[in-house]
């Protein structure tokens, strides 16, 4: 939505009120704040407009034309905001923290982007007092000149209301040398930050470029720069981007061909200083200009971009001239970035060459960034993706060479002959080595499943270098050139390389390899699975990639079970797993367990895997965990103990300390966990287990169903822990659905239209529901205090309300007392008062409460913030004068 | 002397010592020479293609044709692994010297000592083999036999009347001590980190200093941490005594351990851990106290069966100084600082001397048991290996890194029981020396020719080898190395009347010079400027000087001389008293004025003049007194 002048009634009355209040005029209540009436301000008479916000609307006009500023600031926030200008304008009063001041404003900011700036400063002189009262030089403390400058920034960034602060010079007084810029307080960064951030904010209609010029603050923004604050530096560069757009959003919009000559004169200072730091000796100089452009370009794709890229392109060049490349990071940024913007990658404006001469230029760890983001390009020329994953490959290129193996296809990606750099940053170091590695196989591993990923694929090479990388990790690969000793040296135990290593190497498990490979690769897992060294972490990434290639295996034709190799593989596998679940690290014991559910989950089924699982101490050692010390552990046991057992693969051995002992339920054993265990995990975990059990309709749970649900729910209301309510209330939908019939629609809680039910079999229907007291639970859970509970009990009996809506049993027959004792009960509870039970409630009971409940109306209250009240902007302005005293009530609190 | 290891490997050659008779080992049968001669049969046995000594075990001896022992004045002790060939050096060499050690190091020292005499002498056998050990027939033996070095020098082991005598001999010291030895060199212990009471030792002088680096860990174990900081500045840093099993990471041994020992009793087998009753042991038993209750093993007995088993469990708590700081620090709480004490009180944990008693009422399985010897050639281990070694359900779990698992199990085959081998060897790696080495920053390193190199097994680790500039100086079995550095300054001390008597002239800003007449005093390497005697008064009287007083007469005093001789001054002033024929030659360390006609020949060098003429000695004191007319004198 563009800009533009509304007229009418409200401007006529927002101008009447502007001469109220207007310089000079009675109403104007600071005697400092000259009126220059009639006066030019950068060549452009004062004109009083109400500017359309974008998205406003004329509706949003006309509303404010009816007393809009009653709308957006409430009579008690009008009230309280003077005071609370006293409160910040005076240093003996320092407000202490920062939040309340960026709450303050981002309130102001909701009240500006809705409605006239202008008005509100009208309609509350107070904070117009504030900015011409922080001026004053005295001792006050830097957050308030830095939020005193962002308002202002923020007020004027609407025209009408920027013309109205310039009448006053009040603009130039804050922004130009005579304001802080030039004092004391300028030594504080969140001053410094301020300042930028209210320009930035300011910046918005071409009055306030004529201001910028005037006042001499894009010089200051371009030394800002480099200022020691990183984050004053970079909203600084953040900020000659905007304005460099601002400059050339009307002029050189849509004239692609137009010459920089002709630009703005601010935008021709920009863009000659990016160019003279361009042009320097000094990095960070240079470094300040990558990033300013990279901005611009990766935000602005206007036509002028071009121009700026065809003119400025020479002197980027130019840096890869140098030896070293000097800010090569911000110089790759820069360059895909360009790369990235549709005006500019579809122009002939030399940037392929400028790519690929950068690609040869920079050292392997440089150029790897620019590589994959010259490969995730979605156009791009051949060649250049060519030599672009030729960079990537490189360092795996030497580690097969320096391990005596054929590169494969990796040589015939080769094309930039930076072979002996690669080398020469491999072995400088140890951290080198390591850095490039792991950038490498992370780069590769971003790239694999990308459609657009380099065609053929060099699985095969990939393969033989990651395996080859892992085996230098742990020593076991021989290497017969000096360059392989020296990289078995450096990656020997290197656990940073191993993890990236398996990272990548789970990764490749998404395409084939020649069988010989995929045998190395399960021999070079199954190594890292046993080997002790493996750290806990190397470990578990070990396990996902070993369940990711399981995976990816072949099924037997007929069977789909495992194919013979992994059996083979899981024959030599499941020897391993009793060992890690016995680790002292609880860590390895988890990432088993883990592991552990993931295959039953994927292979329970099948034959192969339930032999092998069977004649391993697997099952029985992932009971014992049960009892482990570590909740974490608990937790992973139960999830694979209800895996198990589900499968029909938990086993009744008779372990050493119960020897011949009858062995307890599952069942009883996880309700023991659910009731006693100290930690959240298990209990969580043990209530997941159990709703799937419900929901697949598992053995022991099949055998007595109700009873089940009704002891689950009944532990489960009691719980601590809020998750493991609200998973009561998952079983209890699952129970439910099961009861009355799965809704029709995807959504569980969606309100289905009635459905025409006989009232007999309803009521029969509800009765199990009744019997294992799923009401009182769903009734205690809609007034738990934990809102995700209440809102997931509240879509339950909504849900269930909706399934009973066509029940037209027998309401009111003899049962409306019974009614009134639940409803009153409920209230007790909602009142927080849960000690009483509801005891056994008839079907026709429940009907009647869920028709009476206002759950819609609690399921509204239940979505807004708990914190809504203590959010309001009038409950944030009471607590800022609390702090500091300023309200009458709190005065005797000083004594 | 720097330490007196014991080589206990050449036990591995004997048959083990049961502690009742084996049937399976005495049935063994005789070994024959390839020509059927039996005449070795009753020397040697042989068990599953190994040839094995039956005799008393013995040990290889400390190298002595090098040295003769006698002369060694200090034997520094760095651990208590190092000192179990001290009996041999101080008994039976003409050892005079001083021995130093820890007071930890002594005691549990004793108790290794007490400990392996004990497994030797309750099982006497009247056995001694010695006809293998002639060169001859010794060519003709199997390996490792064969090729096994120095075989007449091994010797049974000591008596416990040799250990008491020889530890009688030891001085005890604490870490940080400095100890004078014959004034000619300091010694100081620096804790080392691999053991309770385990060293380092500095050695050195004014000016000079030995850093002697022996069994050290950067790990986090019992002893006090490591002192890396004293050893900065040496001029020498002595490196031995790294970990024996660099690729094995001890962490992950210890899981190793761990997860083996659970499994095996979970299916209801027996574990055995052949130990040291000291060191490891203290690790194993506290990760054992975290861990049996996770792995479910609350009721597994744990039996810990050495003759000294209880005195190393008490031993261990009443060390505090000598203990990492969490554990010094549980003492002021106060509580034991090792866990294994309250394994002892909740009865999780028992101790016995031996097998007999007790033991055999208290025993249950399955359960595990920490047991000596690790070679498994005599103690109680012995035993338990003939008794499990048939069961598959059992396991054999070796954690010290000093023996090959695998010759140790040698006499035991066929052997059902699982063998799993966890050395653990806290000692440093090369990782670890590498930045040791960085941090401490000797001039010069020396160290055992093999960390110099891969191991050979394991060619292309680099990794595996001591890597730092300049590159170490190795030695080899045998060879002599002299230390890179030179004596070259002694400090001297002057007493403080002397000093008093001093007159400095300020030569320079802040350097000044004093002449100084005294008599320089030597005694233990100590010097001392002592004030020179009085000149002799004429004695009055008749008395004699008495022995004492007899001090050399002190010459009168000549003025010291200093400054250069500026030649082109010097010339001319020649030219003005006479001298016409004056030639000036530059040489290599100065100037030779040549005076012809004089036949006279003046050197002058930078810190010399000679006048050289033939027999004309009033010329020479005209030269003389022509030079020191340039030079200054004080």
């Amino acid at each position: 939505m563009g800009r533009g002048v509304t007229g009418l009634a409200p401007a006529c009355l927002r101008a009447s009120q502007l001469e109220l209040f207007s310089p000079g005029a009675p109403g104007w209540p600071f005697g400092d704040f000259h009126a220059l009436p009639g006066r030019r301000l950068c060549g452009r008479p004062l004109q009083i407009r109400q500017v359309a916000r974008p998205g406003a609307g004329p509706e949003a006009a006309e509303g404010r034309g009816a007393g809009l500023s009653s709308l957006i600031m409430d009579p008690e926030c009008s009230q309280l905001l003077p005071a609370l200008c006293s409160v910040l304008a005076d240093p003996r009063q320092p407000v202490t923290d920062d939040t309340c001041l960026e709450k303050l404003l981002d309130w102001f900011k909701t009240i500006t982007e809705a409605g006239s700036s202008l008005l509100l400063l009208q309609e509350n002189p107070c904070l117009l007092g504030l900015l011409c009262h922080v001026l004053k030089p005295q001792d006050l403390s830097p957050r308030v000149l830095a939020f005193s400058l962002r308002l202002a920034g923020m007020l004027a960034a609407q025209e009408d209301c920027f013309q109205y602060l310039q009448q006053g010079e009040l603009l130039p007084r804050l922004f130009g040398e005579a304001g802080p810029l030039g004092g004391a307080a300028w030594t504080a960064p969140s001053v410094r930050s301020g300042w930028i951030q209210g320009l930035r904010s300011l910046a918005h209609h071409p009055s306030a470029l004529c201001f910028l010029a005037d006042c001499g603050a894009v010089d200051t923004i371009f030394s800002l720069q480099g200022d020691s604050s990183l984050f004053v530096a970079s909203a600084a560069g953040q900020l000659l981007v905007h304005v460099l757009g601002l400059s050339l959003q009307g002029p050189a919009e849509g004239h692609p061909g137009l010459q920089t000559g002709d630009w703005p004169v601010c935008a021709q200072k920009i863009v000659s200083h990016i160019e003279e730091s361009l042009r320097s000796a000094a990095t960070p100089q240079i470094t300040q200009a990558l990033n300013v452009l990279t901005t611009t370009f990766g935000h602005c794709h206007n036509p002028w971009t071009q121009v700026l890229w065809v003119r400025l392109s020479p002197l980027v060049a130019r840096l890869l001239e140098k030896d070293p490349v000097p800010a090569a990071h911000s110089l790759v940024d820069l360059l895909l970035s360009v790369a990235r913007s549709p005006v500019l990658s579809s122009s002939s404006c030399g940037l392929w060459e400028t790519l690929a001469q950068t690609l040869s230029h920079l050292s392997p760890t440089q150029a790897g960034p620019l590589a994959l983001g010259i490969l995730k390009l979605q156009e791009c020329p051949q060649a250049l993706r060519a030599q672009a994953f030729a960079v990537l490959l490189q360092p795996l290129t030497c580690v097969l060479e320096a391990t005596a193996q054929a590169p494969g296809l990796l040589d015939s990606w080769d094309g930039t002959g930076g072979a002996s750099v690669t080398v020469d940053t491999l072995l400088a170091s140890k951290a080198a080595c390591v850095g490039l590695l792991c950038r490498t196989l992370a780069h590769l591993e971003l790239l694999q499943p990308l459609p657009q990923r380099p065609s053929p694929w060099p699985q095969a090479p990939l393969l033989g270098a990651t395996v080859t990388i892992l085996r230098l990790c742990s020593g076991s690969a021989t290497p017969t050139s000096d360059a392989g000793g020296h990289l078995c040296a450096f990656l020997v135990g290197c656990v940073r390389v191993q993890r990236a290593a398996l990272d990548f190497l789970g990764t490749l498990s998404r395409g084939t390899g020649p069988r010989e490979l995929v045998t190395q690769v399960f021999a070079v897992l199954l190594e890292y699975l046993t080997s002790p060294d493996s750290s806990p972490t190397v470990l578990k990434k070990a396990f996902q990639a070993t369940f990711r290639w399981l995976q990816s295996s072949p099924e037997t034709p007929g069977c789909s079970d495992l194919d013979p190799h992994a059996q083979l593989f899981l024959r030599e596998l499941l020897p391993v797993l009793p060992k890690r679940l016995c680790s002292p690290c609880w860590e390895v014991r988890d990432s088993g367990l883990e592991f552990l559910t993931q295959m039953i989950g994927r292979w329970g089924g099948q034959a192969g895997f339930r032999r092998a699982l069977l004649a391993s101490e697997v099952p029985e050692l992932t009971e014992q965990l049960l009892r482990d010390p570590e909740s974490y552990v608990r937790a992973s046991a139960v999830a694979a103990m209800g895996q198990l057992s589900s499968q029909g693969l938990r086993v009744t051995p008779a372990s050493p300390e119960h020897p011949g002992g009858q062995q307890k339920s599952l069942l009883a054993e996880l309700l023991h966990i659910l009731s006693t265990d100290s930690e959240g995990f298990p209990r969580r975990a043990v209530m997941h287990v159990f709703t799937q059990w419900l929901r697949d309709g598992h053995a022991d749970v099949a055998a007595d169903t109700e009873r089940f649900v009704a002891r689950v729910l009944q532990v489960a209301s009691q719980d601590l822990d809020w998750e493991v309510r609200a998973q009561g209330l998952e079983l209890a939908l699952v129970f439910l659905e099961q009861t009355l019939g799965r809704p029709s629609s995807h959504c569980p809680y969606a309100v289905t239209p009635p459905v025409a039910a006989p009232p007999g079999p309803l009521a029969q229907a509800l009765r199990p529901l009744c019997r294992v007291q799923l009401f009182e639970f769903a009734f205690r859970a809609l007034f738990d205090c934990d809102r995700p509970v209440a809102q997931k009990s509240c879509d339950l009996l909504l849900f269930l309300r909706a399934q009973t809506a066509s029940y037209s049993g027998p309401q009111g027959s003899g049962s409306v007392p019974e009614v009134a004792s639940v409803e009153a009960a409920l209230q007790r509870w909602q009142a927080g008062d849960q000690g009483q039970p509801l005891g056994y409630l008839e079907p026709e009971v429940v009907v009647a409460v869920l028709r009476s409940m206002d759950l819609e109306g609690l399921r509204g209250a239940l979505a807004e913030s708990s914190d809504r009240v203590e959010k309001s902007p009038q409950s944030l302005l009471q607590d800022m004068l609390a702090t500091v005293g300023a309200l009458g009530e709190d005065e005797a609190d000083c004594y | 002397m720097l330490d007196c290891g014991l080589d206990m490997t050449s036990t591995l050659n004997f048959l083990p010592l049961p502690l009742v008779q084996s049937p399976r080992l005495s049935n063994l049968p005789g070994w024959s020479l390839k020509d059927g001669n039996a005449f070795l049969d009753k020397e040697l046995k042989e068990c599953s293609g190994h040839v094995f000594v039956d005799s008393v075990p013995e040990f290889c001896l400390p190298e002595t044709e090098l040295i003769d022992l006698s002369t060694v004045d200090v034997i520094l002790i760095s651990n208590y692994h190092c000192m179990m060939a001290l009996p041999y050096i101080t008994e039976h060499t003409g050892f005079t010297g001083t021995v130093y050690a820890t007071e930890p190091t002594v005691q549990i020292g004793r108790l290794l000592m007490e400990e392996l005499v004990n497994f030797i002498e309750r099982v006497p056998k009247a056995q001694s083999a010695s006809l293998w050990k002639n060169k001859d027939i010794q060519r003709l033996l199997p390996s490792p036999l064969k090729d096994a070095v120095e075989v007449s020098t091994w010797r049974r082991c000591y008596t416990m009347q040799e250990v008491n005598s020889a530890l009688s001999k030891i001085q005890l010291v604490g870490y940080s001590q400095k100890i004078e030895l014959f004034g000619a060199v300091q010694v100081t212990p620096l804790s080392s980190g691999y053991a309770l009471g385990s060293s380092n030792w500095i050695i050195q002088s004014h000016y000079e200093k030995v850093s002697y680096v022996s069994g050290s860990s950067l790990l986090t174990t019992h002893p006090q941490p490591m002192d890396q900081a004293s050893l900065k500045n040496s001029d020498v840093l002595v490196l031995t005594g790294l970990t024996q099993i660099p690729t094995a990471n001890p962490d992950g041994m210890v899981g190793e351990f761990c997860s083996n020992l659970a499994l095996t009793v979970r299916n209801g087998g027996n574990v055995l851990v052949p130990c040291y009753p000291s060191g490891v042991i203290y690790d194993l038993l506290e990760c054992l106290y975290q861990y049996i209750d996770s792995a479910g093993l609350s009721n597994i007995p744990f039996y810990f069966i050495s003759p000294v088993a209880n005195s190393s469990l008490e031993f261990s708590q009443i060390f505090a100084e000598w203990l990492c700081h969490n554990k010094q620090t549980k003492v002021y709480l106060p509580e034991p600082p090792f866990p294994h004490a309250e394994l002892i009180q909740t009865n999780k944990l028992k101790h016995y001397p031996s097998l007999h008693g007790d033991f055999s009422s208290d025993f249950r399985q399955p359960c595990v048991v920490f047991t000596g010897h690790p070679s498994l050639r005599f103690g109680d281990v012995v035993h338990f290996m003939e008794l499990w070694g048939k069961s598959s359900l059992n396991t054999v779990i070796f954690t010290e890194p000093d023996f090959s698992y695998l010759e140790a199990l040698a006499p035991y085959q066929p052997l059902a029981m699982k063998c799993i081998y966890c050395p653990i060897d806290t000692r440093l790696n090369f990782i670890q020396v590498s930045k040791l080495l960085k941090e401490v920053q000797p001039l010069h390193v020396v160290c055992p020719e093999q960390y110099t190199q891969p191991p050979p097994a394991q060619s292309h680790r680099m990794d595996l080898m001591i890597d730092c500039q300049p590159p170490a100086m190795s030695y080899r079995r045998a060879e002599v190395l002299a230390l890179p550095f030179k004596r070259r300054y002694e400090k001297i001390e002057i007493m403080p009347e002397l000093a008093d008597s001093l007159v400095p002239m300020e030569i320079k800003p802040g350097i000044s010079l004093a002449t100084v007449s005294a008599v320089l005093h030597t005694k233990d390497n100590k010097h001392v400027l002592q004030p020179p005697p009085r000149p002799t008064q004429p004695t009055g009287g008749k008395k004699r000087k008495r022995a004492s007083d007899d001090i050399p007469d002190c010459k009168v005093l000549k003025p010291l001389l200093s400054g250069s001789i500026p030649v082109e001054q010097f010339v001319q002033a020649l030219e003005k008293h006479g001298f016409s024929d004056v030639k000036v030659e530059d040489t290599a360390k100065g100037h030779i004025v040549l005076l012809q006609e004089a036949e006279t020949l003046i050197q002058i060098e930078e810190d010399s003049t000679h006048i050289i003429c033939d027999n004309d000695e009033m010329l020479r004191v005209r030269l003389r007194d022509l030079v020191l007319k340039f030079l200054q004198k004080f």
